[in-house]
């Protein structure tokens, strides 16, 4: 039999605890939750800021953090992103990221690559709709590809031999293998779609595609209400660029998954309107436009923002917003079919003030 | 017999002369050599029928030249995927060495076999050193597709890069495969692809690669096409990146002329065009070693789902034997083919399924038989 004030205190722990459980679900549906936005470099700024503008026209329940991730050198000589953004990132768990530039001869690696060994950000999702306003020579694209993002190819290991003779080595591990097959069948599951296809060569890369497959095969099984097939990525190509619609979910290797997220990238229009996340280990996710920092464009009011806009749609999506996602798309996409007001690269002339402020009108009727 | 050798003799004494930073027989030279198995003046050529809808599109191919009384026989040599030994590969092998020429199919890998079993068709490529794939996408005007007027040769080195064979696993878990690039083989492939853009009259070379990630490995390619470059001053060079090149491919494919890369780049690249000019069934390909040369389709499909049905696309493999013949030298039986299967293809208009029509192989066939006996040459019986 408990002491009165004993049974006090443990009654108000444990309300506290369900008030905190429910206080953090509210935070995720109903209170606002913070974002890390890394405005980038050129015409990272303008975007964001356009970002930023539409996001409050919408009242999506974001608040936004700035960083910057310019390269720093920590102790021990090795480069890192600077602790403050970092701190702000492992707190947020979400980022919306700019384009950043590459300096050639700066000593440090790139910024991408750093923000991708910080975090283990080791799935790269593109998903390549078509937009209705925007002609293409392919119409009713609808593919997402997820890119194995940290070993492969690109593990960055090369040996000169003998003069003359160099050697890459590309790495495969099962690890990583069965990682990113767990994420694409996660992905196609939380997203409804209907089917996973695996991209390889494993008729060449016996072993290090052949490895890549059979754990690709083994998720597959505990996952028997998607459909998995495979395909080799010379085959995929040829049909991708024949008929686009076959295919819906995509997972790959690194390399492949470079080649083909730009290929599907250019069939709906370029990296100026493909959104792009990356998913990371502790549930951090980082989303980004792919394009380039475009410095002859750069604070002349003239930047496109909607690659920018559709990844923190993307965004939106993953964190459960699925109704404000779809608010701010549809205006999105409802302004570029309209093609009254359009940017430069879209065909039109408008400035990206106008553009912004047409779409924050059209967030603004739909309510 | 006596004639191949004298001739490879010959090319050994002039070698030391004209070796220059190949150490190889110049094209020039090449080209005055005869073909290689030509008796009673009759050539032999190895077929090798392979899997899927190879041994059907092989036997129309026999069909045609028989029609068209084409002094070419064929030594058929069967390789049977399914056996873990590599005793068929090498008898064909051998026989390609024997004839200097060899039309193929594409020859199954399957999955189930270990991974000690290596590609058949990469064993055939390396072992014969037939280090330049050419791969020539046009667009046809009889098929719809979404781009017009693409014309782009595509030159792939066909021996080493990714397709090296070369994988092991230290670990448990852990696998490593080797992509090799050496001096020697890019500046091979990019001295082939100059003197072929020279020959043929094009005007820019475009190097395809990677080299912002891997700095070693395509750095070398790089370099070495930029070195032959420059003893090309009429030809335009320059570079780009593959998944750039991906993307320019399927928004302005017409800006691009002749296309030098590595192996896997060249297997994504190819398809791509591939798909561009209208399918697997349209395009031909060519493997070009110093000595050998093997013709196939240019997307090596094994093409499981149609074969048999009578539906699969001949041109690519009929276009494939016009390119032998005139590698043979019988230039008036190649352009006698070639020029009905495009007049089948353009003005009659009889497309396979593939090109979303609804003749069949045999008919397509047929049609293009019809072409050549009412030019008027001199055919057996229909």
């Amino acid at each position: 039999m408990m002491a009165g004030s004993a049974w006090r205190s443990m009654l108000s722990q444990v309300v506290a605890r369900s008030r905190r459980t429910s206080l953090s679900s509210a935070s995720f549906s109903r209170g606002i939750q913070t974002v890390t936005l890394i405005p980038g470099d050129g015409i990272g700024p303008e975007i964001s800021t356009a970002v930023m503008q539409i996001f409050e026209a919408a009242k999506a329940p974001i608040s936004w953090e700035e960083r910057n991730v310019t390269a720093i050198k920590g102790p021990g000589g090795r480069w890192m992103i600077p602790p403050d953004a970092k701190e702000s990132m492992d707190r947020s768990k979400i980022g919306l990221k700019g384009p950043l530039k590459t300096p050639i001869a700066a000593g440090h690696p790139s910024m991408n690559l750093l923000l991708r060994k910080t975090f283990d950000l080791y799935a790269n999702v593109r998903p390549c709709i078509s937009i209705e306003g925007y002609k293409t020579p392919y119409t009713d694209v609808n593919l997402v590809t997820i890119r194995e993002n940290t070993e492969g190819e690109y593990s960055g290991i090369e040996h000169v031999i003998v003069e003359g003779v160099v050697q890459s080595i590309k790495l495969i591990t099962e690890d990583a293998s069965r990682r990113i097959a767990e994420y694409a069948f996660e992905y196609a599951r939380n997203n409804q779609r209907a089917s996973v296809t695996a991209v390889h060569k494993a008729n060449i890369m016996r072993m290090s595609d052949g490895l890549f497959l059979r754990k690709c095969r083994e998720v597959a099984e505990g996952y028997k209400d998607i459909k998995f097939t495979e395909m080799y990525l010379d085959t995929v190509c040829l049909n991708m660029v024949q008929d686009p619609t076959q295919f819906d979910v995509l997972v790959m290797p690194n390399l492949y998954g470079d080649i083909l997220s730009d290929l599907c990238a250019g069939l709906i229009g370029g990296l100026g309107v493909t959104p792009s996340g990356n998913i990371g280990a502790n549930g951090v996710a980082i989303f980004e436009s792919v394009h380039g920092t475009a410095p002859d464009i750069a604070g002349l009011d003239l930047a496109n923002p909607t690659a920018l806009l559709l990844s923190a749609v993307m965004m939106l999506r993953h964190m459960g917003h699925h109704d404000y996602g779809n608010k701010i798309q549809t205006a999105c996409f409802d302004t570029i079919r309209d093609k009254k007001v359009l940017t430069g690269d879209l065909g039109g002339n408008s400035k990206c003030s106008e553009f912004t402020a047409e779409i924050c009108r059209r967030i603004q009727d739909l309510d | 017999m006596a004639a191949h050798t004298a001739a490879m003799s010959m090319s050994k004494i002039l070698h030391p002369f004209l070796g220059g930073r190949l150490g190889n027989t110049p094209r020039w030279l090449l080209t005055l050599l005869p073909p290689p198995a030509k008796y009673g003046g009759r050539h032999t050529v190895t077929l090798i029928p392979g899997d899927g809808i190879g041994p059907e599109l092989l036997n129309h191919v026999k069909e045609v030249f028989r029609f068209c009384c084409v002094p070419v026989d064929f030594e058929v040599v069967h390789v049977n995927s399914a056996v873990e030994t590599e005793d068929d590969i090498n008898n064909a092998i051998t026989a390609i060495r024997r004839n200097g020429v060899a039309l193929k199919g594409n020859i199954e890998t399957k999955h189930t076999m270990a991974p000690s079993v290596k590609s058949r068709n990469n064993l055939l490529r390396t072992s014969l050193d037939l280090y330049a794939n050419v791969m020539h996408c046009q667009s046809l005007p009889g098929v719809q597709t979404r781009h017009k007027n693409i014309d782009i040769m595509i030159i792939r080195e066909n021996t080493e890069g990714e397709y090296s064979n070369l994988e092991h696993e230290n670990v448990s878990g852990v696998v490593e495969s080797l992509k090799i690039i050496t001096r020697t083989n890019s500046l091979r492939i990019a001295e082939y692809a100059f003197q072929l853009a020279r020959e043929k009259g094009r005007k820019r070379v475009t190097a395809v690669h990677k080299a912002n990630i891997m700095k070693l490995g395509d750095g070398l390619f790089l370099q070495c096409c930029r070195e032959v470059a420059s003893d090309y001053p009429d030809l335009t060079f320059d570079s780009m990146i593959v998944d750039n090149t991906t993307m320019q491919l399927v928004s302005k494919p017409q800006q691009f002329d002749v296309m030098v890369m590595p192996n896997l780049y060249g297997n994504v690249v190819s398809n791509v065009c591939a798909g561009l000019v209208g399918g697997p069934g349209l395009v031909p390909g060519a493997n070009y070693g110093r000595d050998y040369a093997v013709f196939e389709t240019a997307t090596r499909n094994t093409g499981k789902s149609i074969a048999g049905k009578n539906i699969a696309n001949p041109t690519a493999m009929l276009l494939a034997s016009c390119m032998m013949l005139d590698h043979l030298k019988l230039y008036d039986y190649a352009s006698m083919i070639r020029n009905a299967i495009l007049s089948t293809m353009n003005e009659t208009r009889l497309h396979t399924a593939d090109l979303g029509g609804q003749g069949t192989t045999s008919e397509v066939v047929q049609s293009i038989m019809r072409v050549i006996q009412s030019k008027g040459s001199l055919t057996s019986e229909l």
